[in-house]
């Protein structure tokens, strides 16, 4: 096996994991605007839990989106085009959503907020389904001919893989973003948080976990028993952790959960990157979808110069704003007037 | 309408939305830290009152771009899959240069900017903005690298069909490039310019209209104050040096995008000729610069095209830098076109419908002769109107005229205009390629790509038809929104970014909004700023 495609396929699963790691809970935070919040004020309270991060964690996927098209054109090409509608949704729901948080404060009117919240709140949903069912399909397969192109009409993309996918990141979203608030906010909030998570994890995190054993009984290797394992270990060690009230703890078992469960993944797909569910002849694997060697020696230094630099500052910004965010903290909302 | 015209249509909406939001972020975003940069250095007030109005505008803006930015990523695989394939070794590289090294810092630092007022320490809140909008050039920069590969493909080799990238240096210093980036962000600073200008001007005047600051017997102006709507003494100074900044950086930005374009239209004379004949709706060798030209330029047929008024010698000027050569018209290149790069489109299944068919090598006339003047007209005239402006408050305010503070602020949208107008005539004006051949006879070989080549094979027109007119619903009423919400903060003046300057008596439903009343102030308080 080539060594840059390899490291580029590493990396690629590396920017995806941080995607759902980093805005896994601003999607989840999102979709708690209206599943969780009450008042006006609390959704207040979750928006500025994640307000200075979320725009940083969308970087990721536009890192991953455009890290394939550097070192796997034909990948990204084809997986693009066959998920033309979902993608569609995908971007339509990350527009609400970001114009949401930016907007919903800066009307005066409880029409205009409460218009934000359900942008925000749906198009975290659609958005967060969306890539879950893009990222399960790239797993499972998509009916691609040999040039890559989709045989069939505008929805031959779905199947049960895809409802399976969108769900584990909906809902893996929703209990990351719950353990989230318990990390980031006091009070009766992160109360009925801890709470809801205790109640909801082990539902949460079902679906991922199904994805990542249905891929490894395709293609699993010895070492995703491991990590599998360590998946499952992550989630439960969560769950003990959260009870104990050891949320720090109980964070990063959400996050080894969810570390072993994409590893498990991309590791047992590997080297295909998109079976074709046609014929396997027609699957683009690492080493038939990649750029040339220079293009990814090139993209290399860029990504071992950017990537490190990405983790310093963007750590940083997560410690600036360490701080718990509670209901005491939100100012009352400012009245714009015509001079 | 086929698969090819829609997806066509999709990418011109979605680029040019997307590039009304873009010009303004990088423009207004050094401008910003510029103002915050003078308020560290001085500690006067009005500096910082700039920063924080011009930077919430900024804000409203900014995230309209983040949000349409996505969309054009992810398009090109989406709608332009055989564009991907075809490019993807080259033409991913800068994209994801842009994410890595770019891209990452603006959001993370906007973020910082954002929410870090008082939690950071001032000269470091003040980095974080100068990091976002460093950023955002250096961003433009590599979008711009593989926009300009698209114009003049250069650094690669054809193996197996398809470019290669072989020396990413080339990529990155394209002449193309080196042209284009100068013409774009100083493009973006007019727009900021005007922006600062317009706004600015309707704060002042109505200063003046409400009878706030008077003018002198010598003209000047006698400020006055009304503390009560925060619109005293520095809130005069904040619209004077907004406008007067506003107005020199457009002029100057303007001189400068006239020597960039010169310079790139030399370059366009001979790397894409037929581009630059279009501009002129030249038809025979030899044409003068059109001042006006009439019949029925879509008809794409030459004779039908009459130049009313030329001026002779001017295009060779334009082209060369001299009075004489004979600059090449339409008639004589297309032969040279069809030579070099066929008359008609392969047989290949990846031209769909269209394989086989003849090749059509003039762009669409109206568009490049229109866009081009459209272009020139209306940056000149923002330039003009700037150095008017300087003229015009050089006694300290503006005119009590209505009217010509209407002007200034419509004419907020000129700059605009020139940007879109701009970039319509140069990505029409490279077609019918998508990647343009690099004609330098030491450069590559047939190097280049038809977009009838481009689109997506597997997507329907179906498809693209609930896309194109989704993404044309959804842009149209969120720029009604956005544009609604910059006027309301506009028309609120300094206070609708800083309450604090306003009294708190102010309003009866000021502490009945949401606001906690054992909300402690001072050492318990986490957010320097709130959603």
């Amino acid at each position: 096996m080539e060594f840059l495609p390899t490291l580029w396929f590493v990396i690629i699963a590396y920017l995806w994991t941080g995607y759902l790691l980093l805005e896994g809970f601003d999607l989840g935070v999102g979709m708690l605007m209206k599943l969780f919040a009450r008042t006006d004020q609390d959704r207040r309270v979750l928006l500025n839990t994640v307000g200075p991060v979320w725009d940083g964690n969308e970087v990721w996927l536009i890192t991953a989106g455009a890290a394939t098209f550097a070192a796997f054109p034909l990948w990204y090409a084809s997986l693009f085009s066959t998920l033309y509608l979902p993608l569609l949704l995908v971007l339509m729901g990350l527009i609400f959503r970001a114009v949401g948080f930016e907007y919903r404060g800066k009307g005066n009117n409880d029409a205009w907020r409460t218009r934000w919240d359900w942008a925000i709140a749906l198009g975290s949903l659609v958005s967060a389904f969306g890539i879950g069912a893009a990222l399960a399909l790239t797993t499972t397969g998509l009916p691609i001919n040999d040039n890559g192109d989709r045989v069939g009409g505008a929805f031959a993309w779905f199947n049960g893989y895809a409802v399976l996918g969108g769900s584990a990141v909906v809902l893996f979203s929703l209990v990351h973003a719950l353990g989230f608030l318990v990390l980031k906010t006091d009070g009766e909030i992160r109360e009925r948080a801890r709470r809801q998570f205790l109640r909801w994890m082990p539902l949460g995190v079902l679906p991922m976990a199904v994805w990542a054993i249905v891929v490894h009984s395709s293609g699993g290797k010895t070492v995703t028993w491991f990590t599998l394992l360590l998946a499952v270990g992550g989630a439960a060690f969560a769950w003990i952790m959260a009870r104990r009230h050891r949320d720090g703890w109980s964070f990063v078992g959400m996050a080894a959960f969810l570390a072993a469960g994409t590893t498990t993944i991309f590791t047992a797909a590997f080297p295909v990157v998109l079976p074709s569910t046609l014929d396997a002849a027609f699957d683009l694997t690492v080493a038939n979808a990649s750029s040339s060697g220079y293009t990814l020696s090139v993209m290399s230094v860029v990504a071992l110069v950017g990537l490190p630099g990405v983790l310093v500052y963007q750590g940083w910004t997560y410690w600036v704003f360490r701080k718990r965010v509670s209901r005491s903290h939100i100012p009352a909302a400012h009245t714009v007037r015509a001079q | 309408m086929e698969a090819l015209e829609l997806a066509r249509w999709q990418f011109g909406i979605t680029t040019v939305y997307h590039f009304l939001m873009v010009p303004l972020t990088i423009g207004l975003g050094l401008l910003v830290a510029i103002m915050q940069t003078m308020w560290v250095r001085t500690g006067k007030a009005q500096y910082l009152r700039m920063t924080k109005f011009w930077g919430k505008l900024f804000l409203i803006n900014f995230i309209m771009g983040v949000a349409t930015g996505l969309v054009q990523e992810f398009q090109f695989g989406m709608a332009w899959s055989e564009y991907s394939r075809f490019v993807g070794d080259v033409f991913g590289a800068p994209l994801a240069m842009e994410a890595l090294l770019a891209f990452f810092v603006e959001s993370v630092f906007l973020g910082l900017w954002i929410f870090g007022w008082d939690r950071l320490p001032k000269k470091l809140h003040l980095a974080t903005i100068w990091g976002a909008s460093t950023a955002s050039i250096l961003s433009a920069y590599f979008i711009l690298a593989a926009n300009s590969w698209m114009q003049h493909p250069v650094g690669v080799e054809m193996v197996d069909g398809r470019p290669v990238l072989v020396d990413i240096w080339a990529v990155l210093t394209n002449n193309t490039l080196l042209v284009a980036f100068p013409h774009t962000i100083l493009g973006a600073f007019s727009v900021a310019g005007g922006f600062l200008l317009g706004i600015s001007w309707y704060h002042l005047w109505k200063r003046r209209r409400d009878g706030i600051d008077t003018v002198g017997p010598d003209g000047k102006v006698l400020v006055g104050s009304v503390a009560k709507t925060g619109r005293d003494t520095a809130d005069h100074q904040v619209w004077l040096r907004s406008l007067r900044i506003g107005a020199l950086v457009a002029v100057v930005s303007f001189a400068g995008v006239a020597v960039t374009g010169d310079l790139q239209a030399k370059l366009m004379f001979e790397q894409q000729p037929m581009k630059m004949a279009a501009a002129e709706a030249a038809c025979h060798d030899g044409t003068g610069f059109s001042v006006l030209s009439v019949g029925n330029l879509g008809s794409q047929n030459c004779d039908d095209i009459v130049a009313v008024i030329e001026v002779p010698g001017m295009l060779s000027f334009m082209a060369n830098g001299d009075f004489a050569t004979e600059v090449q018209g339409v008639n004589s290149l297309v032969p040279q076109y069809q030579e070099q790069y066929g008359t008609h489109l392969p047989d290949d299944p990846m031209y769909g419908e269209r394989a086989g068919m003849e090749i059509d090598y003039v762009p669409v006339m109206e568009v490049t002769y229109w866009g081009f003047r459209m272009m020139i007209t209306f940056g000149a005239m923002a330039a003009f109107a700037a150095a008017v402006a300087l003229f015009l408050t050089r006694k300290g305010t503006v005119p009590e005229s209505k009217r010509i503070m209407q002007l200034a602020v419509l004419g907020i949208l000129a700059p605009f205009g020139a940007n879109a107008a701009g970039w319509i005539f140069t990505e029409m004006g490279r077609q019918p390629f998508v990647v343009a051949p690099n004609p330098d006879p030491n450069g590559i070989d047939n190097v280049f790509m038809f977009t009838a080549a481009a689109v997506s094979p597997g997507v329907s027109a179906t498809e693209l038809a609930i896309s194109l007119i989704a993404f044309t619903v959804v842009y149209s009423v969120l720029l009604v929104v956005e544009v609604k919400l910059l006027v309301k903060y506009v028309r609120g003046g300094v206070p609708s970014a800083m309450p604090e300057l306003l009294p708190h008596d102010d309003g009866p439903d000021d502490d009945s909004a949401g606001g906690d009343p054992t909300r402690k102030k001072g050492d318990g308080d986490v957010l320097a700023f709130a959603y």
